[in-house]
Parts: C-alpha cells; structure tokens; sequence
C-alpha cells in the first residue's frame, strides 16, 4: 500500500498494519516517539489498535534527551 | 511593526507556563521576563546542581536551591512586577491540564525524552487550544544551520535539531542551548503578540 509518512510517500510491502507495526516495519529504532495518523494523535498506548490504510498520512516525531 | 510599549500592551495579560526550569526553561523564562510577559507558571522538582551553570540561568550561591525558587527570584530581579505560580513537583500526565490550564502558551523544557512525549501527548489530547513549543535536540557545539523550527500539528511546534541526543561527547552547552530556548521564546513571543 502506499502511505504518505513524515511527508514522503512511501509503498509499505504489507496493508492494514497497526502504527507500531509500521514503526517495526521501518525500523525505526527510536523508543521514544508521538505519532499521528490523519492528523490525529495515535497516543503510545494505542499503536497496536490503530490501524494504517492505504493512502494515509503518518507523522512520527523522535524526541530526544536533553534541555 | 510594534514598538516596545505596544508589545509590553499585548504581553501584559498573558500567562506562559515552563514545564522545566533547566537549560531551556530557564533561559527561555528569563528572556520572556525581560520583554514584558508579566505571568508564570513554572514547575521543576529539582534542585540547582554546579553542573547546571554551564547552562542554565542560575548562579553560584543559588547551588543547593529549588529550582523553582532560583528561578522566581532571577525573574523577579528583572522585572518585581512579575507574578510566578511556582510548583516544585515531577510533573505526571494527569496534573497537567490543572498546571497549565490557564496558560496562554507552554513551553516544553524538559530533559528526559520521556517526559517530552508525555507533555505533547497530553496537551494534545486535553489542552488542544493552548500552543505548545517544545525544544528537541540541542547538545553539542555548532550547527546552526541544523536548528529549526517546525510546525508539527495544530497546537505544536519543535525547534530544535532533532537529532543531537546528549551523551559524554555530545554535552549540552550555553551556546546552543541558549539558542534553542530562545528560539522557543522568540516562537512564543510570535504567538503571544498575534
């Protein structure tokens, strides 16, 4: 399917896969991280039920120590 | 174009909140002082430490002193007007709607990325009308063209690298730390005035 994340469209080799899938999926090895789905926030303790579909839009944000 | 006095006007009934007193907040706290916002909420748990001078705007006596406190009486010594609500506790995810609520604006200045993600989440989910702006990858030395500012959704901004975790090699330090919070006040100051 294809999805649009962090502003580039990208075709994920899978469909209907909850959002930490999809982080697994990209590798992104960053524990810490907020993400949205169409705009909406997809809280850390919701990834798994939050399903990604074609033609979404995902943003993921790092967060990083220090301040 | 605003002039001083007309900015000090639009600034004067504003309330910002500083989630963190330490490199960001402090520094971002005291140049807010300096050009008029009259109202804070600040919370910190912790206590001034001697490493924290490389940075954060306290001084050498203030060394053993709630952060809080240290940072109020700075303040204070800029402008004696300035009303603090000051909170000396480890801010949780369900005190912050009561913390920040009548803020006209937060800024993020926490240390851990933890706490970073819990603040966005929360004020995303509970405070959505209050901009939050939030600091996020500051270590180390240059790179000044790697800081900017992004517009991450309706009601938050990242300033910041993105990228420069702290680490022994990767030490925060005054300069680019200063620049960050200041980019977040430079942000809220944007905002406030609107």
């Amino acid at each position: 399917m294809i999805i649009t994340l962090n502003n580039r469209i990208e075709e994920v080799d899978a469909i209907n896969i909850s959002v930490n899938e999809l982080i697994k999926y990209k590798n992104f090895t960053f524990r810490l991280l907020v993400t949205k789905v169409n705009g909406q926030l997809v809280k850390t303790a919701e990834r798994d039920q939050i399903i990604v579909m074609e033609g979404d839009i995902v943003e993921v944000l790092h967060l990083i120590s220090g301040g | 174009m605003m002039t001083q006095a007309e900015i000090r006007n639009r600034l004067k009934d504003k309330t910002v909140g500083i989630a963190g007193c330490g490199g960001l907040g402090s520094n971002a706290a005291i140049s807010l002082a300096r050009i008029g916002v009259c109202s804070f909420v600040i919370v910190d748990f912790d206590h001034v430490d001697e490493s924290n001078l490389n940075r954060q705007y306290y001084f050498r006596e203030q060394i053993g002193d709630r952060k809080v406190d240290a940072l109020s009486l700075n303040m204070t010594r800029i402008n004696k007007a300035i009303r603090i609500e000051s909170h000396a506790v480890r801010i949780e995810s369900e005190d912050v709607k009561t913390l920040f609520g009548k803020c006209d604006i937060i800024i993020e200045a926490f240390d851990r990325a933890d706490a970073k993600t819990m603040l966005i989440e929360t004020v995303m989910e509970h405070l959505p009308q209050i901009p939050l702006i939030v600091g996020n990858g500051m270590a180390g030395i240059g790179g000044f063209q790697d800081l900017r500012i992004v517009h991450w959704s309706e009601n938050v901004y990242v300033c910041g690298d993105g990228s420069s975790e702290i680490s022994d090699e990767l030490p925060p330090l005054a300069p680019r730390v200063a620049i960050v919070a200041n980019m977040q006040a430079n942000l809220a100051l944007e905002l406030l005035i609107k």
